[in-house]
């Protein structure tokens, strides 16, 4: 089997290999796993400690990391994290809630049920503390800088609090709140998430200043409504996380005052072709050359006719040499027409398209 | 000797080809559809049991120097080697698994309990095998290249042997599998690249660097004064597992009733004419639960040929719907008990070792449907035996 990946202590890996002379071809960890679950680096995993309804649509998930996790992740950083339902894991990544380096050996993620996400409805409504799931090592650049900017402003919207919450709360933590404005939307008052620390915070903090958008009542917040919430928004650098179309105008109006790079955006969706056209731009490996291609054309295919040197064997659906993992975007599988849009999944190249643009990793 | 009454199928028309097609089609996509939480849990469940029963049984023979513990800790631990084998290892490459999307579960990366690296045998059986089953001159499966096993393969005095070699292939056999992907035949014409030959040569010796650094050294030197008992019985469970994996493999395509190919079989075969060539060139034997289990349910064969990458534990309900196909179509299915099977296996090797005029004449036992499209080719139309190698080994050329 692959070799561990995520151990970084040299002793630790000394152990392992000496280890590995009496487990060959297996690792010592896929032994020790069947002692306790999280007792293995072959790659990372997690429990399920805790999961805290914050709203009738929100949970927050409390995540015991097993061995291999490092604490030291960025506020404003987010996690893969695959979990199994029916058999089969399925990896989305949401925002890291909890700060870096609290104790107790714990991280948490927050996560909205929404309407076609049938993994978040799972994981706000389904999953039983003891469950055991992957995990990807926390990464993204939207993160809070070391010592924080003198004034801030957050333009969060929904979901899109979570990364925000992290810095909030390293922030406070460190006692280190600079001038921070927050302006949340939500649908509603029960629809806001952590609606309760943040209130105490802004009564305790008198440097963060909390603006709460009411979208059902009052409508969504525009751009140009920024100089009655935040009067001194030009000289603020500023943080945006939510809907896409909120993000669209947030950079459009950053950019037509020549402040495009006070903003740091994060997006959460991924733009997949919604209407099953198959077709699109090819990525081959993170990185890699990308290539238009035609919905008839398999990705085993296009990749050979634009010199990529792939496995193949069968080239009919049968061998699986041809597997690679998909990095991002959506593929089609034309001997049974399922699509599959899961980063990390192994897809069949020799029988499958794109759906839109994707990457495979190679 | 490999012998089917060819009348048996050439009764079937090209729609009626095309109809067992699509009906195999469907067995497949409900399999597909269907697979789910139970699935996993037992794959899960047998990999529990065999890293436990290795476990146990290494620990059993540090007591070695006591027969009874030598016996208890040798036979759980060849168990655990045929189970990783067969129902974990060979199914788990064969991307039975990856539906799960589980990494630690995965054809890409899983590694098996034997000396031939994964690299190499996912290509010589994945691909050459299963894509050219039972084509002659194709699939190095037949006779492994060592023995002689269709009449269609020349007779050579060195085929005298082969009650000696068949021998030895049993008791050696994880050597032989070692060894497969190299390709012999190839060797033996001068036509195999020196470079891909080393470089797969040096996968080979790392990997069996490492199991024998584990079976023979390392456990036996743990045991101190006792060492040569741990040695023993750690060759007596490799030895245990090569006879009993030998006897599954050649009872899956080597018994009396399952057919060999010539290659004009391969020229324009469709996706339901491949399904037919599985069915016909693959036999099944009858056994226990455990039996199917210890033999990683390839007594299952011809369900295994037709979907090959449809999880292990579903076959014996494939094996209904398949074995109502062939009879509704009057298609030969061929399955018995393990020894009766393995006895025809056992006759054919013996018979062929012999000339031809020497034993009594069976029909040819190549399908049909390739002599049906009129004259035989000459040699230089012929499509060329299989020679491609694996990404990892062919990257050395």
């Amino acid at each position: 089997m692959a070799e561990p990946l995520i151990e970084k202590s040299t002793l630790l890996k000394r152990v392992r290999t000496a280890g590995k002379a009496l487990t060959t071809p297996l690792s010592p960890d896929d032994y020790l796993k069947l002692l306790n679950p999280l007792w293995t680096a072959r790659e990372l995993r997690g429990r399920i400690e805790e999961v805290i309804p914050e709203t009738d649509r929100a949970s927050t998930i409390v995540i015991r990391p097993g061995w291999g996790w490092r604490f030291d992740h960025q506020p404003g950083q987010y996690i893969g994290i695959g979990v199994e339902v029916d058999g089969k894991f399925h990896w989305r990544s949401y925002s890291l809630s909890s700060e870096p380096t609290r104790s107790g050996g714990t991280v948490s993620i927050t996560v909205k049920a929404m309407p076609e996400g049938f993994l978040s409805d799972h994981l706000v409504n389904g999953v039983k503390p003891g469950t055991i799931v992957r995990l990807a090592a926390p990464q993204g650049n939207f993160i809070l800088p070391d010592p924080p900017p003198a004034k801030m402003l957050f333009l969060v919207g929904g979901s899109g609090v979570t990364p925000v919450m992290s810095m909030l709360r390293t922030m406070a933590r460190r006692q280190s709140m600079p001038d921070v404005v927050m302006a949340y939307s939500a649908l509603h008052e029960d629809d806001m998430m952590f609606r309760a620390e943040l209130r105490s915070l802004s009564e305790e903090q008198d440097a963060f200043t909390l603006y709460e958008r009411f979208t059902e009542a009052d409508g969504i917040l525009t751009p140009d409504q920024l100089d009655d919430v935040c009067p001194d928004w030009k000289e603020r650098e500023t943080w945006a996380c939510g809907p896409a179309p909120m993000l669209d105008a947030t950079i459009e109006h950053y950019e037509e005052h020549d402040l495009r790079d006070h903003l740091h955006v994060e997006r959460f969706t991924l733009n997949l072709d919604a209407d099953g056209e198959t077709g699109g731009t090819v990525t081959f490996g993170v990185d890699g050359p990308s290539f238009e291609v035609d919905g008839a054309t398999t990705l085993l295919e296009a990749g050979e006719a634009n010199g990529i040197n792939m496995l193949f064997g069968c080239r009919m659906g049968i061998c699986h040499t041809c597997d690679v993992p998909l990095a991002e975007g959506k593929v089609r599988d034309l001997r049974s027409g399922e699509e599959h849009d899961n980063p990390q999944q192994y897809i069949q190249t020799c029988i499958c398209v794109p759906v839109g643009d994707c990457t495979l990793e190679l | 000797m490999a012998f089917s009454d060819v009348r048996e199928y050439t009764h079937l028309t090209d729609e009626e080809v095309e109809a067992i097609g699509r009906e195999l089609d469907q067995i497949r996509k409900e399999i597909e559809e269907s697979r789910g939480q139970a699935d996993r849990d037992y794959i899960l469940r047998i990999i529990k049991i065999q890293r436990r029963l290795a476990a146990a049984g290494r620990i059993t023979l540090f007591a070695s120097f006591f027969p009874p513990a030598w016996l208890l800790g040798t036979v759980m631990l060849g168990s655990a080697k045929i189970l990783e084998n067969i129902e974990i290892g060979h199914n788990t490459m064969h991307g039975q698994w990856d539906w799960m999307n589980d990494p630690e579960i995965h054809s890409s990366n899983w590694e098996w309990d034997t000396t031939q690296p994964a690299e190499q045998w996912k290509h010589s059986h994945n691909y050459i095998h299963h894509q050219f089953t039972n084509v002659i001159g194709h699939d190095n499966d037949i006779g492994y290249g060592i023995l002689r096993m269709t009449r269609d393969q020349k007779w050579h005095p060195v085929n005298l042997g082969q009650p000696v070699y068949n021998a030895l292939l049993a008791l050696f056999f994880e050597w032989g599998v070692a060894l497969h992907d190299l390709d012999i035949g190839a060797i033996r014409k001068g036509e195999k690249n020196p470079k891909v030959l080393k470089r797969q040569l040096k996968q080979i010796y790392k990997k069996v660097g490492k199991q024998a650094l584990k079976d023979y050294i390392v456990y036996p030197a743990l045991t101190g004064p006792f060492w040569l008992r741990t040695l023993t019985a750690n060759a007596t469970a490799n030895l245990m597992r090569n006879v009993w994996a030998y006897l599954v493999i050649f009872c899956g395509h080597f018994p009396d009733g399952a057919v060999h190919f010539t290659e004009e079989e391969l020229e324009d075969e469709t996706r339901a004419e491949w399904y037919l060539r599985q069915m016909l060139g693959s036999a099944n034997f009858e056994g226990s639960k455990l039996t199917h289990l210890m033999s990683g349910q390839l007594g299952y064969q011809i369900e295994h040929h037709l979907f090959p990458d449809l999880p292990s534990n579903r076959y014996a309900e494939v094996a209904v719907k398949v074995k109502d196909l062939c009879k509704r179509y009057d298609i030969p299915y061929t399955t018995g008990p393990l020894g009766r099977q393995y006895m025809q296996v056992l006759r054919t090797i013996m018979k062929l070792s012999l000339p031809d005029k020497l034993t009594s004449h069976d029909p040819p036992p190549t399908a049909p449907r390739g002599e049906q499209r009129g004259r035989r080719l000459k040699d230089e139309e012929r499509p060329r035996a299989r020679s491609e190698l694996g990404h990892w080994s062919s990257s050395a050329a």
